[in-house]
């Protein structure tokens, strides 16, 4: 892996699904796969005719455990050159030049063991999906929670496999809170994340926890201040923040 | 460069966000291993900097002191790597 050269590939856009009205996910089959690292994620670059070039990167949202291809789930954002693309031009079939995977900071295995602390903004549960797929996909039992922050309940991405994998019965929790608008009868969270929520949840889980938190700067300096408010160390705490550009890295 | 960070949080991205350029300039993942900041010390993983990245190129500070660390620009031919701010970064020799 050390080795391996980082090199553009084309992939094809095996599959386009609507997660939710602003993220949809695209399966792309690889010529030259890798297994990748949950957490990880790959260079996206678009050419036009007159050879101008964008670049973003985006998080892998599927399980290393699944050969041949990746899902990337990508947020479109307002006058987002290359989201926008990929939202509302390319259909399965067409091809597009991607490198990865890349990073090897943000990253969790079953290998590394835990508790888990995942907080999730947004389409910040991108990369920590992948996370909790490998999870499952490896029949692991390791205690692990995620903490995921979404303005309303139709903005919560693979909400219905969440669902599932809490139901699972193998030591994950997912807890949810919305900040604008919350389904009848909820009785969860309904704020931003903040120190108080942050201590009830990680407090179960213990010292040694494992934190990856990502999402936009705000709520990722927020959950990561809260977290060392409450006695977490620093160094266990992994954060990704979103940038302005459109990429979810 | 060392301009006050003051409304520029939200174009800040993490150092992992630069994990892209690293390996075509060292030919390996990088952001995984030490840096120690020039100036205070602080020894810890690339991807920990923050990263701050408007075209052309990446300027990863201190998450302790906010000095620039690490400064790369590219231009269609080559790469300037401004390392004047770290006293070290670590990482693993390749075989032969």
């Amino acid at each position: 892996m050390l080795n391996r050269t980082l090199e553009w590939q084309i992939a094809t856009v095996a599959a386009i699904r609507t997660e939710t009205a602003r993220t949809k996910t695209f399966t792309l089959s690889l010529p030259a796969w890798v297994r990748h690292l949950p957490g990880q994620h790959y260079d996206l670059r678009l050419t036009a005719p007159d050879d101008y070039q964008a670049q973003r990167s985006y998080s892998i949202a599927s399980e290393p455990e699944r050969e041949g291809e990746i899902d990337l789930t990508v947020e479109s954002l307002p006058g987002g050159e290359v989201s926008g693309y990929l939202h509302d031009v390319l259909v399965p079939g067409d091809r597009l030049e991607v490198r990865g995977p890349i990073g090897g900071y943000f990253v969790w295995e079953v290998s590394r063991g835990g508790p888990l602390l995942l907080v999730a903004g947004g389409s910040g549960v991108v990369p920590l999906m992948s996370m909790l797929r490998h999870r499952r996909a490896v029949g692991s039992s390791v205690p692990a929670r995620l903490l995921y922050s979404s303005r309303t309940p139709e903005d919560v991405i693979y909400a219905d496999e969440l669902k599932s994998l809490q139901e699972g019965g193998d030591g994950l929790e997912v807890i949810h809170t919305f900040t604008r608008s919350q389904p009848a009868g909820w009785t969860g969270y309904a704020r931003r994340i903040d120190p108080d929520m942050l201590k009830e949840i990680y407090r179960p889980l213990g010292g040694k926890t494992q934190v990856f938190i990502c999402g936009p700067t705000l709520l990722v300096e927020a959950a990561a201040d809260g977290l060392v408010a409450a006695g977490l160390a620093p160094e266990r705490i992994k954060t990704e923040r979103f940038g302005p550009s459109g990429g979810s890295v | 460069m060392d301009e006050p960070l003051d409304g520029a949080h939200e174009l800040m991205l993490d150092g992992n966000a630069a994990a892209g350029i690293l390996y075509e300039i060292f030919g390996q993942e990088m952001t995984a291993g030490p840096i120690e900041c020039g100036g205070c010390g602080r020894e810890g993983e690339l991807g920990s900097l923050l990263a701050f990245a408007p075209a052309p190129g990446f300027v990863l500070r201190c998450p302790a002191c906010e000095q620039v660390i690490l400064r790369i620009v590219q231009t269609p031919d080559h790469v300037y790597l401004d390392a004047r701010g770290a006293v070290y970064l670590r990482f693993v020799r390749q075989a032969a």
